[in-house]
């Protein structure tokens, strides 16, 4: 295999907030590499530090350290206006479509904005023809360029949130919970939409997502996230068929499957409590507090990523060993 | 400004059609700017024609509201003096808001020290009646128009500053600020393109409020000497030199009196329907659907 | 089956006065759920299917007509006064709706809470109330709940909110439980373990319980029946089984595709085109015709399908009758 074309990359990467409460570490020692081409699925429970993952690598947020490669450049550093320029490069889908169009201009204007920004056309003739093919792109009638976003339905307007993350011609599109307040019949409009773009355009995604049904579906490799960190990544078949992490196996476990038969015979990994605070992780493995398989010496120990298979990597002292301990007692 | 914008004043207008009270308050606002253009001309007489055999006649056919103690016609004065007013307003408001929105825009969308130190000064204004800041800046500049109308814009620009700031630390936090970030636009475009218009409806009702209360500010200026100076008519001014005759001229101060309450109330009326016209966003689809979902 | 059941909906219909004209939520509704069961009322945005729910419990907002009848422990609830239907409601039927900070009272400790509705429906002391709290924050898996009886709801977890929403909700011992989106807002682990808890309440008090969710997922592991609802009428329903296994109605098995099947890989998933209909404005015939990819019948289009049976129990509104398995 050649070397892979990495668009982006973040390197052992924090994120940590100070609050009146605390510092709350929202990203603490992330590392991922973006290929091109390739949907790279983040997923992880609210807390997990995967929509602060996102917006570090458009630099919307200020590392506290690592570094966040773009297009083979180290942007960690750049200034306010240098980052403009990097914002052409990276662009963004937010989950709320409705929140994310500002109300008072027709949404035409919404996705011209990276046009004008950066000079991507000349004149108004020419944005309103590129404005067109970038609403044919996504599916949506020209005219509706004049029309205001609450005159649109929900996915209507998450069409032109991705138009608008096009237009500039992005080398990475971040799709954070582009799906997630959707209508279930919509989501899967907006699912098939963006991998047909993705197929057409040649675009590398880094999908955000809390549902690993949907992540699953729509990524190449995915990585789990869990309290600022990676725990797990893979292919989706790896994750999905044999998770080496516990929290992984929880996860998958939880998801409820549409169908009242195979609900019935599923015995549910339950986690007892919730996500500890960002302000003060446990010591030693962060999930060790909610491991139905957690040992002594796991509270002593951070477990770094290491691989399990080729391709697929965990971060638990007795990965592949506990989930099948945990199946093993569920089971039973 | 932007389309947008203008198309929001489009649909204010068209609601404001519905509503009895603001085409009312829109009408007697139209009345005085015509008069105040007009005045001089619409005046039966002149501001300063005096009458020494026509001393405080009460009202009558040949003069509708009355003379004055020196035998000018209230009417005249009344009329002229409307000009005096909106000018007082116009300038007076324009001054706050030509300083305070951009004060406030500053502030609150870069936060930090400069808005620290932005909105201690505004404080320190604020703090200020209107009355002694006018007194003060009276003893600079010496009394007249001019310094009436800086003294009611200096003491009005925090007002503004502080709406415009309030209003930006609500809109800089949505998601489509950060999604104009996202795609590199400036931080000039955000403020122009996505804060401002988005504010414009709080703006829009203060400049109405504060519109009418200049125009009382200007009154009570008068009233104590600070603003218009005599013989040149302005309401307040009249309110004041007719206190000594209430009981027997009572014509001599209610009808710049009722000037001044006219004016307040169309304004504070046109100001309370585009509050409400601009406020509540238009019940959309979306809107109904999420009510009956 | 034979004992009557907790709650009926008869031929149930809602319509909202908005400015833009009346909006025609729900459409002439039947159903009912028995005690120990639970029904999942599915659907989209806009599908009436809270609506139906609060109207037949007396919530419906002020601005909606509510025609139909309404059985609650076999009482007509709409020929009651507003008073003693409130009171009825107050003792007989709990609720716990999707989003627990925006249900709780931010300023009141979540014992206080907890303790009101025992004190008003009950009859109980202030101190009996605490009590009562203390025991219900326990029977919700509150790990020490004496402990967590003076907490505000901004000290605890979304997952220990809903759960105090839960308590709150079971504090006078319900017949009926209503459900409106209880896990949307939670993340899935958290989902689970009230999805869990619910259900092991369920089995404990012989609790009915009425789940409204749009996501099929939840409803394959909670519901015995099911009735899907789309543009203000149940276009199916059933026992769950027979839903799931044999959906009859084009939407339902459009549904069920549009889902992405875990570990089924990428291929494109199956789509309806469009978004779902306002209730401002509903197409004459059956509302799906205008998306729905059989329009099996030229009728669909300008004539209300019926509700016909599918099998035991199984309905579906359609004129289109697919092939039957069991003939």
């Amino acid at each position: 295999m050649n070397a892979p074309d990495v668009v982006a990359e973040l390197d052992d990467l924090r994120v940590w907030f100070p609050t009146p409460a605390g510092v709350v570490r929202a990203v603490d020692g992330v590392s991922l590499r973006v290929r091109r081409g390739e949907t790279l699925g983040l997923v992880g429970e609210s807390g997990s530090g995967k929509s602060t993952t996102g917006l570090a690598l458009l630099r919307l947020v200020d590392p506290t350290s690592g570094r966040v490669h773009v297009a083979g450049q180290d942007v960690t550093r750049w200034s306010r206006r240098r980052l403009r320029g990097l914002r052409r490069r990276v662009a963004m889908v937010f989950q709320d479509p409705q929140a994310s169009l500002d109300p008072r201009h027709p949404v035409g204007a919404s996705i011209a904005e990276p046009l004008v920004v950066h000079r991507l056309t000349d004149g108004g003739a020419a944005r309103r023809k590129r404005v067109g093919e970038l609403l044919d792109m996504v599916g949506l009638r020209r005219e509706v360029a004049e029309r205001h976003p609450h005159e649109l339905s929900g996915g209507q307007r998450q069409r032109v949130g991705i138009a608008r993350a096009l237009a500039g011609e992005p080398d990475l599109v971040v799709l954070d919970e582009p799906i997630a307040s959707l209508d279930l019949s919509v989501q899967a409009q907006i699912m098939n939409l963006l991998r047909g773009l993705q197929r057409d355009l040649g675009l590398t995604y880094l999908f955000i997502a809390h549902d690993l049904a949907a992540v699953e579906h729509m990524s190449d490799r995915v990585a789990v996230m869990y309290l600022g960190r990676i725990v797990e990544s893979g292919t989706p078949a790896q994750i999905w068929r044999e998770p080496a992490h516990p929290y992984t196996a929880a996860l998958l476990s939880a998801v409820p499957v549409a169908d009242p038969r195979v609900e019935r015979q599923r015995r549910r990994i339950i986690l007892s409590g919730d996500i500890p605070s960002p302000i003060d992780p446990p010591s030693g493995c962060r999930f060790r507090t909610r491991c139905p398989q957690a040992r002594e010496d796991c509270a002593d120990v951070d477990p770094v990523l290491a691989e399990v298979d080729p391709g697929h990597d965990a971060a638990c002292l007795y990965a592949g060993e506990a989930v099948r301990a945990m199946r093993t007692e569920t089971a039973g | 400004m932007s389309g947008a914008g203008q198309s929001a004043v489009r649909r204010a207008l068209s609601a404001l059609r519905h509503d009895p009270l603001a085409v009312t308050g829109s009408v007697v606002l139209v009345l005085l700017i015509v008069v105040g253009v007009a005045g001089s001309w619409l005046a039966p007489s002149g501001v300063n024609e005096v009458d020494v055999d026509r001393m405080l006649q009460p009202p009558s056919w040949s003069h509708p509201f009355g003379t004055d103690e020196l035998g000018r016609d209230v009417l005249s004065r009344v009329l002229i003096a409307a000009r005096v007013s909106l000018q007082v307003g116009a300038v007076s408001v324009g001054i706050a808001l030509a300083v305070g929105v951009p004060l406030g825009l500053l502030s609150g969308y870069y936060r930090g020290w400069l808005d620290n130190i932005l909105m201690r000064c505004m404080d320190v204004l604020f703090a200020f009646p209107v009355l002694l800041l006018a007194v003060a800046i009276v003893a600079v500049l010496g009394p007249g128009l001019l310094t009436a109308m800086i003294a009611i814009g200096v003491v009005y620009t925090p007002i503004f500053a502080r709406v415009t700031r309030a209003g930006v630390l609500s809109v800089r936090e949505q998601v489509f600020v950060r999604a104009a970030v996202s795609v590199g636009a400036s931080d000039l475009r955000i403020m122009r393109r996505h804060v401002l218009p988005n504010i414009a409806a709080p703006l829009i009702v203060q400049t109405s409020l504060s519109l009418a209360f200049a125009i009382l500010s200007e009154a009570a200026l008068s009233f104590l000497g600070l603003g218009v100076q005599p013989p040149d008519p302005a309401w307040g001014r009249m309110l004041y030199d007719g206190r000594g005759f209430v009981t027997e001229a009572w014509w001599l101060g209610v009808f710049p009196g009722a000037a001044i309450f006219l004016t307040v109330l169309a304004f504070n009326l046109v100001g309370d329907a585009l509050r409400d016209v601009l406020d509540p966003r238009q019940l959309t689809v979306s809107e109904a659907r999420r009510s009956t979902g | 089956m034979s004992d009557p059941p907790v709650l009926s909906v008869e031929d149930l219909t809602v319509t909202i006065g908005t400015r833009r004209g009346p909006a025609r939520a729900v459409a002439g509704v039947d159903w009912s759920v028995r005690a120990g069961e639970t029904l999942a009322l599915v659907g989209e945005s806009g599908s009436g299917k809270s609506m139906s729910v609060l109207a037949a419990t007396g919530l419906a907002p002020r601005a909606a007509r509510v025609a139909g009848r309404v059985h609650l422990l076999g009482t007509e609830l709409t020929a009651l006064s507003p008073d003693r239907r409130r009171r009825m409601r107050g003792r007989h039927v709990g609720f716990v709706f999707q989003d627990p900070m925006t249900s709780l009272n931010p300023v009141l400790t979540v014992g206080r809470q907890i303790g009101e509705a025992a004190e008003e429906h009950l009859g109980l002391t202030r101190r009996a109330a605490r009590d009562r709290a203390v025991e219900l924050l326990d029977l919700v898996g509150i790990p020490s709940a004496a402990g967590r009886v003076d907490a505000y709801p901004h000290q605890l977890s979304g997952g220990m909110r809903q759960r105090v929403v839960i308590a709150m909700a079971l504090v006078c011992e319900p017949d009926l439980l209503i459900a409106d989106e209880p896990t949307t807002a939670l993340d899935v682990t958290t989902q689970a373990q009230i999805v869990e808890l619910v259900a092991d309440l369920q089995r404990r008090l012989g609790t009915a319980v009425v789940w409204i969710t749009h996501d099929l997922g939840v409803v394959a592991g909670t519901a015995d029946a099911v009735a899907v609802m789309y543009g203000g009428r149940i276009v199916e329903q059933g026992p769950v089984d027979a839903v799931f296994a044999r959906p009859a109605h084009p939407y339902t098995v459009a549904l069920l595709a549009a889902r992405p099947e875990p570990g089924a890989g990428g291929g494109d998933l199956a789509t309806i085109p469009g978004s779902p209909p306002s209730p401002l404005d509903l197409p004459a015939g059956c509302a799906f015709w205008p998306r729905c990819p059989v329009r099996g019948d030229a009728r669909c289009a300008h004539e209300l399908p019926p509700l016909v049976p599918v099998s035991v129990d199984h309905h579906a509104r359609t004129f289109y009758r697919p092939p039957r398995e069991d003939a």
